[in-house]
């Protein structure tokens, strides 16, 4: 119950980041991907200032045994640098550049009632079926 | 650069690292958005609830600030439709593939000192780069 609250409370937070910083707006992403054009550095800074914050909590959170409402830290615990990792990196990009959004800010748009934003969910979500159909037995 | 708004960036910024923090935090999880979409759907049954509880709690963010500031965020009309279908199938596809998206890699892992994420970040951030030359200024399918 608790640590669903607290899903609440960051999806909130989140949400209103993305707002804040308008990166729900696609075509400011592309402006920041589109280098030789009229380009806008503002993603940088929402890296910048979540980065701020998360690379000094990170280091302190990990240090405890556990986190507060939970039993254990879960975390990837991959390693290697792999074909897979390069390649999904690369797809995801390109999805990313023709669209103008990643995961977070297409479901965030939807409160905004934006038209985009429920074709953007629906077809990633096609996209997740498809890969885990393709690669992972569950 | 006359759309650049560093302030408001980096301020919300700071609210993104704020939710990634708690979610560590408290829940023990990595405030991956395209990994709690995926397990929605697609995680063990016993633990589905808080990543739709989380992507709920994105909608009402949204919801919420655009009631708050509104036209801060003006929905995008008129894009090619078949840009945003193939490009969030491909999102969907790679994020899975690559194990993370700009959340995942750019924020969790990067604070993390990940080089696993450091390389994913850098190669999203290269192909989304080439992608949008080529659609803006080679094939000129949007302006």
């Amino acid at each position: 119950m608790k640590q669903n609250l607290i899903a609440l409370l960051c999806g909130i937070i989140f949400g209103m980041g993305l707002s804040l910083s308008q990166m729900i707006s696609p075509n400011k992403v592309l402006n920041f991907l589109d280098i030789t054009g009229n380009w806008d550095p503002s993603l940088i800074f929402v890296m910048i200032g979540a980065l701020a914050v998360a690379f000094v909590s990170f280091k302190w959170i990990l240090k405890r045994p556990a986190p507060i409402l939970a039993e254990n830290f879960q975390l990837s615990r991959k390693l290697s640098v792999d074909k897979s990792l390069l390649l999904g990196a690369a797809i995801f990009g390109i999805g990313w550049g023709m669209s103008g959004y990643c995961p977070g800010p297409a479901v965030t748009g939807l409160g905004l009632l934006s038209l985009e934003s429920i074709i953007m969910v629906a077809a990633i979500y096609l996209g997740f079926f498809a890969y885990n159909r393709l690669f992972e037995q569950q | 650069m006359e759309n650049f708004t560093p302030l408001s960036a980096t301020a919300g910024g700071v609210l993104i690292g704020v939710s990634v923090t708690l979610l560590l935090l408290f829940n023990g999880r990595i405030g991956g958005v395209s990994g709690i979409m995926n397990g929605v759907l697609f995680a063990p049954k016993n633990d589905r609830l808080w990543r739709l509880i989380f992507v709920f709690g994105l909608i009402l963010g949204g919801f919420v600030f655009q009631l708050l500031v509104p036209d801060f965020n003006i929905p995008r009309q008129n894009y090619p439709l078949l840009l945003l279908g193939l490009g969030g199938f491909l999102v969907g596809f790679g994020t899975r593939m690559g194990g993370g998206c700009t959340s995942g890699h750019g924020i969790c892992g990067l604070a993390n000192l990940s080089i696993r994420s450091l390389i994913a970040t850098l190669t999203f951030m290269a192909a989304g780069m080439i992608t949008v030359y080529i659609i803006r200024h080679s094939l000129e399918l949007v302006s």
